[in-house]
């Protein structure tokens, strides 16, 4: 799990502007049952890969959760996610 | 390997291996592109051209040993490229996808559940600070960096 001192020196290089959390002990990443666990360095425990989008109130409008490692959430989806918490929510 | 001046060189075999190599190790790079990265065409296609190169080797090393060289490093080749292959296939098809089933999660219409993290300045961030000051947020979770 990065720290955060790693995420400010990754964010940098790589210039991205928006907000990068750190979550060492896992904790997040259990409430929203994400832990793979064992799969990281060393036999640690680290997320599986998961994208949420969640609107203005709070509320969770998309949520990708892949079935392959490799396969990730596509900018297009992601934007489509957006356009969806444009529109009121249906329920 | 004696007296084999006169046979011809098995370029077959030696292209079709590197066709195998390029596509055992070539996905780090095709990654980089969501079409090549979701499903691996670009691999499959390079590991496809190599073992149709490396039969085609195969047959000549056999079928006219007189001709061709390589009834045995052909053999050595073409055991490897099966290999490349088999490893790549079960890493792909099998170990990228034991993703924890993630059944508990948060869903479509729930709230999202409240936390509050360091951000990369060590700054404590909550995730309603972040849905407080924005139209909408993107929750990402991913695995050192990518």
């Amino acid at each position: 799990m990065d720290t955060p001192e790693i995420n400010r020196r990754q964010r940098q290089k790589l210039g991205y502007t928006y907000t990068f959390l750190s979550d060492p002990k896992v904790e997040v990443i259990r409430r929203y049952d994400l832990l793979h666990h064992g799969a990281g360095p060393k036999g640690t425990d680290i997320a599986r890969p998961a994208e949420f989008f969640i609107d203005s109130n709070g509320i969770i409008r998309w949520v990708n959760l892949t079935e392959n490692i490799a396969v990730r959430a596509r900018p297009e989806q992601v934007l489509e996610a957006f356009e969806l918490t444009e529109q009121p929510a249906s329920r | 390997m004696s007296t084999t001046g006169k046979k011809s060189w098995n370029w077959s075999l030696w292209i079709g291996f590197l066709f195998a190599l390029a596509g055992f190790l070539s996905y780090t790079f095709f990654a980089q592109f969501p079409i090549t990265r979701d499903f691996p065409w670009a691999n499959l296609l390079f590991f496809a051209v190599g073992g149709i190169l490396l039969v085609l080797g195969l047959f000549r090393a056999f079928g006219k040993p007189q001709v061709y060289r390589g009834k045995i490093f052909g053999a050595i080749l073409a055991t490897l490229g099966i290999l490349m292959f088999a490893f790549f296939s079960y890493v792909f098809f099998y170990v990228l996808r034991q993703v924890p089933p993630s059944t508990g999660a948060p869903r479509v219409g729930q709230k999202a559940p409240e936390f509050t993290l360091s951000n990369q300045d060590g700054k404590e961030v909550s995730l309603s600070d972040l849905v407080g000051r924005s139209k909408a947020v993107a929750l990402i979770f991913y695995r050192g960096f990518w």
